[in-house]
């Protein structure tokens, strides 16, 4: 094409003068067909997300009927798991998924948020990026180097000098009794803590870091110190943000299986003790598929799944509720 | 804490732009003040009185330093690392910038209202008993009655006295600027700052916020930093004329809009620049 041709255009087109004296563009139906072309593309792409999601929850209801049909609603609160009678139930993965997941967020929640208020607030910037890339870093190690650390290492450690000592000061709760074996509910919760702490910390920080300085100021303004200020105003600002990064990692400890399975111990039962073995939706999973030679104990262990799925979509619609109420409640549209 | 008069207060520096009018005691004396932002010097050897009781208006063309010189006086520019200010501000004769000045208790005596409303995400009542408590050990009914009289001084009380536990950020702008200043009276402070309190406010709420500091003039001693010219001719008792980080000509208001003595107040006020 050479350079005095209008691009795309024909002589005669090129031919039309305009006020600027730019050749002009004859419209025709091009434009409307690309819109038109555009419109059902994206409808259609954002429809394949509802349609794989229901195609998923269909497979899983289908696969796990033999299940159902035999245990009924029971499965959900049977602590059984006896693959020789074939009788199953989910009570205990649900108990252990459940424990580990609250463990992992009662210590990964309020660290989260310390760090990213020291990050935003107190670290000098020589100090915050290299901490920052850190933990960017952290979330980006693979779950299962999190398991092997977390057997070879962190297990260990917690049965000859964690569990002896928590033990010793709280041994009479029923929290903290039995013998210290180092994998079990309480491992598997501190490994899910340091795994979900970088997302959350992340969210948080770039959730503080977006509080207008000038909010900042009217509460130094007002002769507050820094800790008084982030309490009330960096945290409120950001709350809704802060929420957002909660479910986040709240929605990865849930699934979160090759880190678990190397550390709960992988137990059948319920226990009181955070000492003791137990094991989690995800980690039953991963470890007994290639062992269900049974139908009915495939389609226990997919009626698992179904359950999983259930659960991390109604924690989604509870974060969604909840943060829709904070809106209403805020009185403004954001 | 020292107590030292300034050491040039009596007789004063015979500079033409320190005291407007001397027979009013000074609040706030600046003498020699100098700011850098980083190797970046923006207020030069500034020096002037700010008489208790009245507003003082500081006017100039946008970065002149206007808002830079009031935010020394509460030392919010301390929150950044980079900003440095040299000289002394005297606040009922204790030096604001000496070290060992207890900075908390100084923004409780000089309290200061921003160009954007910036309420608290909290209630209208929490954003009143958030200052209260940072200084004063109240409650129950006590603490109400604190911020019923603050909301009534900030002539707010009769449109929030039904939402009180509302958001704060559901008022409308001009309201949400008036609890900023019920907020900032609340703990009970000598000075008021307002870096162009109404500049984000539709011309309604502004005449609101106007009258309202008319009013806070006879208890407060007020400093306001405006790009509106009116304004200032209408609010203040004493206006600063700032140019490029340098105080040209500090002097009753109506002397200097009516016979400014330098050309570049002049021309200025005429809106031949800036």
């Amino acid at each position: 094409m050479s350079r005095s041709e209008p691009r795309g255009g024909t002589a005669a087109e090129a031919a039309v003068p305009s006020a600027g004296g730019l050749p002009r563009r004859a419209h025709g139906r091009a434009p409307l067909v690309a819109e038109g072309l555009f419109r059902t593309a994206a409808l259609s792409s954002a429809a394949v997300v509802l349609v794989v999601m229901a195609g998923l929850l269909a497979v899983l209801v289908y696969r796990s009927r033999l299940s159902i049909d035999r245990f009924g609603w029971s499965f959900l609160w049977s602590a059984a798991w006896d693959p020789v009678r074939d009788n199953f139930g989910a009570a205990s993965s649900i108990f252990g998924t459940l424990a580990a997941t609250a463990i992992a967020m009662a210590i990964a929640v309020p660290l989260s948020l310390v760090i990213a208020l020291f990050l935003v607030e107190v670290a000098p910037p020589r100090l915050a990026r290299p901490v920052g890339y850190g933990i960017e870093l952290l979330a980006a190690i693979p779950s299962i180097i999190y398991g092997m650390w977390g057997l070879f290492v962190l297990a260990p450690l917690m049965a000859d000098h964690v569990q002896p000592v928590l033990q010793r000061f709280l041994g009479r709760l029923p929290l903290f009794s039995g013998p210290p074996m180092g994998i079990g509910i309480l491992t598997a919760g501190l490994v899910l803590a340091l795994m979900v702490l970088p997302f959350i910390t992340a969210v948080a920080r770039d959730v503080f870091a977006l509080v207008p300085a000038v909010m900042k100021e009217a509460g130094y303004g007002l002769g507050a110190t820094t800790w008084e200020v982030a309490r009330k105003v960096t945290v409120g600002y950001g709350m809704k943000g802060l929420i957002g990064g909660v479910f986040l990692g709240l929605g990865r400890a849930i699934g979160e299986t090759m880190a678990v399975t190397f550390v709960i111990g992988n137990d059948h039962r319920i226990s009181a003790s955070l000492f003791a073995s137990g094991n989690s939706i995800a980690s039953t999973l991963a470890n007994e598929f290639t062992e269900a030679s049974e139908p009915v104990y495939l389609s226990a262990l997919v009626e698992l799944g179904l359950i999983l799925f259930v659960v991390t979509l109604v924690v989604q619609v509870l974060a969604q509720l909840w943060l829709a109420r904070l809106g209403r409640r805020a009185g403004s549209v954001s | 804490m020292t107590t030292n008069p300034p050491p040039d207060l009596a007789p004063p520096r015979p500079a033409a732009t320190t005291s407007p009018s001397p027979d009013v005691p000074a609040k706030i004396s600046v003498r020699g003040l100098s700011f850098h932002y980083g190797a970046q010097q923006a207020l030069f050897d500034n020096s002037l009185d700010i008489p208790a009781g009245r507003v003082t208006a500081i006017i100039g063309p946008s970065g002149c330093g206007k808002s830079t010189h009031i935010r020394v006086y509460n030392r919010i520019f301390e929150l950044y690392r980079d900003q440095r200010a040299t000289g002394e501000v005297w606040l009922d004769g204790e030096n604001i910038l000496a070290p060992g000045v207890d900075v908390i208790e100084l923004r409780r005596r000089v309290g200061m209202i921003f160009q954007k409303p910036t309420p608290f995400p909290l209630t209208v009542y929490e954003n009143l008993a958030y200052g209260l408590r940072l200084h004063y050990r109240v409650k129950g009914a006590e603490l109400d009655d604190r911020i019923e009289s603050a909301l009534r001084a900030a002539a707010l009380w009769d449109e929030v006295k039904d939402k009180l536990h509302r958001s704060g950020s559901a008022l409308s702008g001009g309201q949400q600027q008036r609890l900023c200043i019920a907020r900032a009276i609340a703990v009970e402070p000598e000075v008021l700052l307002m870096d162009e309190p109404t500049s984000a406010i539709d011309p309604v709420a502004t005449s609101r916020i106007e009258e309202l500091i008319v009013e806070l003039k006879a208890s407060y001693t007020i400093v306001i930093v405006t790009h509106n010219m009116q304004q200032a001719a209408r609010l203040s008792d004493d206006t600063a004329f700032f140019y490029q980080g340098r105080i040209v000509e500090f002097g009753s208001t109506t002397d200097l809009f009516t016979n400014p003595r330098q050309k570049q107040t002049e021309d200025y006020i005429t809106g031949r620049f800036g």
